[in-house]
């Protein structure tokens, strides 16, 4: 490209191409972390606490980033935490009773953690599905659909289960629950290792690609400014995880279970979460979809002209079907996550969790009025609503009050995202 | 040889309100054809059943004297009819390349968007239709009403529009786009290119038109050459409902 007028002086966010409504979010992130850890005397920013956030988070952000869709096409899905409930009742009952009592697969089996999640996805990709196609093609409000599913899904589980809680789980099951399944120091670093690798990959293609087109690039310092800060940030975060040993006492009794005696002075970390590294491919498939695919550029199409979106050729009742159904199927996947971290399936599993997804998205900055979301705003807007609870919780603040705040805070946010969009001339 | 567009007896009624009643209109290759009528006269209504946005209750299209089966915006662009909206029709949280290639996007071996290679067909098209187009990378909410509307005319001449339904192209711009706009009918005229030109201006139908419909509440009042006609004449169509005593074609 010729230009024909200097180039005017960049900021240095400018220069990074840095999305400024992240890096608003980041900062706030960071001093919320700050100030807990400080008001906590430094029991806020352990690796116990980082640890036990993070897969406290992993349910709830793996449906945020379903509903950046649903939001992003001008819809809503109140139904998740009913359809989560009844995703696990389903895949309790396959796992403790249809499998073992039907078809003779004996429990703890390797074949019952997959089949049963097999289960427990079909039902919530159904589920979805069906409330997707009241909504595309019957064009009922989904506001009606989903809030009718809210009460449907959660006395469903309720029926299927006799309100019982069942459990304990498969053991191969409870792996994606967290302290249950994480991968040890070694394989962790391997991990981010490779991590590491991909993302200088992608930064390197995504340069190749623009310039093989002509098109402005940022300078080469910035590029590697950015690598390093993805880099840094990954390997800081699997030292982190790496940090937290397994308490003494709970690897003595692995060590028993299996009739060996722990060494005098062993110790082993945790390591990453199985569930975290569910989420961080859920995290990369959807932001895939969102940017890469025609699936995803309909999606956000549909959210900012509809009319302009059906002309254009684009069937937005499918598509609707479409997003309902994905919504359903990370609810059903959040499912597996919520269960296994609880070891059992329980009446009240994911009470109130579309409130919190719903919030996760929106301080992400996921427009109500369609057309715009990020699915990384999503999975940080998660990532606060956690940290400001538990943060909470660890300074003693009482729960009803806890409560107030998070309510307060995601009314402030969405204040703080129109005053920021009104100042960029975004359209609202 | 048969006409390139044939609208046969199309009736669309919304409620009991008849929109479209009993019209017939017809267009041939390398001609513009000005629809001219009221708001309300149906003219927006007729050629959203050729674009597939409507679905008339009945009547028969004919394209290159084949009837044509048109039920949804899909089918009107299998027959290489594109349409300029009024409202623009264009997605505004997207780019511009996004918005060109919506519905038919470039993707790579992978099944993925081909962003790099839609954004370079964008840059290409646009430099040939309007060469002051910088903002690629804006979303088209921040573009000024003539840049939008390049956007939009882009789109139906990148595709190869051999039928070009134009509803309203001028009436968010200014002198100067207005004047490109014209500039660019003229030019995709002489491509061989059927034009169905939708407009309150009569100075525009006159000036760039070969022919025009007029309709008045759903009903066609007449087609007439522009040449045989007055602006008067076409007034009177319009206000009146009367053809004129000369009429022709």
């Amino acid at each position: 490209m010729k230009n024909t007028s200097p180039a005017p002086r960049k900021s240095l966010v400018q220069t990074l191409e840095l999305d400024t409504r992240l890096l608003g979010m980041l900062g706030a992130f960071i001093l919320l972390s700050l100030g807990f850890d400080l008001l906590t005397d430094g029991r806020f920013l352990t690796p116990r606490n980082v640890f036990n956030l993070t897969i406290q988070t992993v349910s709830v952000a793996i449906m945020a980033t379903g509903m950046v869709f649903v939001i992003v096409t001008r819809n809503i899905d109140l139904s998740v935490g009913s359809l989560l409930a009844t995703a696990s009742a389903v895949m309790a009952m396959t796992q403790t009773q249809i499998l073992p009592d039907l078809l003779g697969i004996p429990l703890g089996s390797p074949w019952i953690a997959p089949l049963a999640i097999v289960a427990g996805l079909a039902a919530g990709t159904l589920i979805g599905a069906f409330q997707g196609y009241l909504i595309g093609y019957l064009t009922i409000p989904a506001f009606i659909v989903t809030l009718g599913g809210l009460l449907v899904w959660r006395n469903t589980a309720w029926y299927m289960t006799n309100g019982q809680t069942i459990g304990p789980l498969d053991a191969t099951f409870q792996m994606f629950g967290g302290t249950n399944g994480t991968l040890g120091a070694f394989w962790s670093w391997v991990l981010a290792a490779l991590a590491v690798v991909g993302v200088l990959v992608a930064l390197w293609s995504a340069r190749r690609n623009k310039m093989a087109h002509g098109f402005d690039v940022k300078p080469l310092w910035a590029e590697l400014a950015m690598a390093g800060i993805l880099s840094g940030a990954i390997l800081g975060f699997v030292a982190t995880l790496n940090a937290y040993q397994i308490p003494t006492r709970r690897l003595a009794r692995l060590f028993e279970a299996r009739g060996e005696v722990m060494p005098e002075g062993y110790s082993e970390a945790y390591g990453l979460p199985i569930s975290v590294i569910v989420l961080i491919l859920v995290a990369i498939a959807m932001t895939l979809i969102a940017q890469r695919t025609r699936f995803g550029r309909y999606v956000f199409a549909m959210g900012g002209n509809p009319d302009a979106a059906e002309l254009s050729g684009i069937n937005t009742r499918m598509l609707t079907v479409k997003v309902f159904a994905l919504m359903g199927a990370l609810a059903a996947l959040s499912a597996v996550v919520a269960s296994a971290r609880l070891t059992n399936h329980s009446n009240d599993i994911g009470v109130l969790d579309e409130l919190r997804v719903i919030a996760a998205a929106v301080i992400g900055g996921t427009a109500l009025s369609g057309g715009i979301g990020t699915i990384r705003g999503a999975i940080l807007g998660a990532l606060i609503m956690q940290s400001l609870q538990s943060g909470m919780a660890m300074v003693g603040v009482d729960a009803p009050l806890q409560n107030i705040v998070v309510g307060a805070v995601l009314v402030l946010a969405v204040w703080v995202d129109i005053l920021y969009r009104k100042r960029t001339g975004e359209r609202l | 040889m048969s006409a390139l567009v044939e609208m046969r007896n199309i009736s669309l009624a919304f409620g009991g309100v008849k929109a479209v009643d009993d019209v017939s209109v017809d267009l041939n290759a390398g001609e513009v054809v000005g629809l001219l009528g009221h708001n309300g006269a149906g003219k927006s209504t007729l050629i959203k059943v050729l674009s597939g946005a409507y679905q008339a209750d009945s009547g028969e299209i004919y394209i290159n004297g084949e009837k044509a089966e048109i039920t949804n915006p899909r089918d009107a662009r299998a027959y290489n009819i594109e349409t300029i909206y009024q409202t623009l029709a264009l997605a505004d949280n997207l780019d511009t390349a996004s918005n060109l290639f919506l519905g038919r996007e470039l993707t790579t071996a992978t099944g993925l968007l081909d962003e790099g290679a839609m954004e370079a067909e964008a840059r290409k098209i646009m430099a040939r239709l309007n060469p002051n187009f910088e903002k690629f990378a804006a979303p088209v909410s921040a573009l000024s009403g003539g840049q939008r509307q390049s956007v939009a005319i882009a789109r139906a001449v990148y595709f190869n529009a051999r039928i070009l339904i134009m509803d309203e192209p001028t009436a968010a711009l200014g002198p100067q786009e207005t004047q490109m706009v014209a500039e660019l009918i003229t030019q995709l005229k002489s491509e061989g290119i059927g034009i169905f030109l939708i407009s309150h201006d009569i100075h525009d139908v006159m000036t760039l038109c070969d022919r025009a419909s007029v309709m008045k509440n759903g009903k066609l009042v007449g087609s007439v050459n522009v040449a045989d006609v007055t602006d008067d004449d076409l007034l009177g169509m319009i206000i009146l409902g009367k053809k004129p005593a000369s009429s022709a074609a």
